[in-house]
């Protein structure tokens, strides 16, 4: 059913692996020489920090795929009770997982069905 | 940051890649790996992938959206080129993440090749934890830990993969859509609780902010920008706060 126009396992290195491995390959060449309490280590730290942030709205608001068939309120409030949950349930990252899923899988067969 | 005594002496190198594992195997991103990757195995189920390279897939790129990303842009035909760079786009956090985790686990003995296996394991997952947990122990056993999160995550994650392909007829209908949000949500809850100083707390709201302004927009490379504008924005005024006090 899909139309691959080229080899699966040459696309895997040629799109996959090398684009995505390149980073860390970079990573080792900017990163090994540095002190850990350089300033640049704590410009880094706060980029890495920001970009990780960015991926999280990125995904929620521009969703790939199966994600985009739920609507964006239940998303969105998902992700906030997900936080909230976390961040009032002893900082637990597992309650706001948890949470957030229940309330994504609630709002979407509620809103769907 | 300053490291008086380690609150985890190690006797050895095995001790702290075994503490490694069984840190991995109690967080909560076990949950999430088997989750995500369930889901990305039926995903290349759907696609007609076989289950020989969606697993390879997991141990290559070791990266769920760029997973993903390369799944669809494979399914839909898409020229090699917008693949390749849609894929290197959604990974660019590996960067700055290995440069800012790197000063803090290497030895100066540790030659570049000896990092192509650790930084390999690089992954959100495997960051939050170890930048939690590392300072913590000294220096010759960080690596060895690191190594131990990354293996134990990885290895679910692969194996995971297999169990997601075989299930796929099973799941029900909203798994996938789950599947792709526990990244997103993993990534926010787990952040939060790593970002303890100021710098740390207003680049990760920035981040949230920035990120779905640059993309509404169509502005090119918005995840990159968003790091080095957030990132930048709060280091700044952090600096600018100790000069104050």
């Amino acid at each position: 059913m899909s139309k691959l126009l080229f080899d699966p396992y040459v696309a895997l290195v040629l799109v996959g692996f090398l684009p995505s491995e390149v980073w860390r390959w970079l990573g080792i060449a900017v990163g090994r020489g540095l002190d850990e309490k350089s300033e640049f280590i704590q410009w880094v730290r706060a980029v890495a920090i920001a970009l990780v942030a960015g991926v999280v709205t990125r995904i929620v608001l521009f969703p790939p795929g199966a994600l985009a068939s739920v609507p964006l309120s239940v998303r969105l409030a998902a992700l906030t009770c997900g936080f909230l949950a976390f961040y009032f349930i002893h900082r637990s990252p597992l309650a706001g997982v948890l949470v957030g899923e229940a309330v994504l899988v609630a709002g979407a067969l509620a809103l769907g069905g | 940051m300053s490291a008086p005594a380690p609150e985890r002496p190690f006797d050895s190198a095995t001790a702290a890649f075994l503490f490694g594992a069984r840190t991995a195997a109690t967080s909560v991103f076990m949950f999430v790996i088997t989750v995500t990757y369930i889901g990305f195995g039926a995903l290349c189920h759907d696609y007609g992938l076989t289950v020989f390279w969606a697993m390879l897939s997991t141990l290559l790129l070791w990266a769920g959206p760029a997973q993903v990303i390369l799944v669809t842009a494979l399914g839909s035909g898409s020229a090699l080129i917008e693949g390749a760079l849609a894929v290197g786009l959604s990974s660019v956090r590996l960067l700055p993440m290995v440069v800012a985790l790197l000063p803090l686990v290497k030895r100066e003995s540790t030659r570049a090749w000896q990092l192509l296996v650790p930084v390999h394991f690089m992954a959100v997952s495997v960051w939050v934890e170890a930048m939690r947990l590392a300072p913590g122990m000294t220096r010759e056993r960080r690596i060895p830990f690191c190594n131990g999160i990354g293996t134990m995550l990885l290895t679910t994650g692969v194996v995971m993969t297999a169990v997601g392909y075989y299930l796929s007829a099973a799941l029900p209908a909203l798994f996938g859509a789950a599947a792709m949000f526990i990244t997103p949500l993993s990534f926010l809850v787990s952040t939060a609780r790593n970002s303890r100083l100021l710098v740390e707390k207003v680049a990760f709201g920035l981040g949230l902010v920035i990120a779905p302004l640059l993309a509404y927009e169509r502005i090119q490379l918005d995840l990159l920008w968003t790091g080095v504008v957030g990132g930048s924005l709060a280091y700044g005024i952090s600096r600018l706060r100790k000069v104050k006090t």
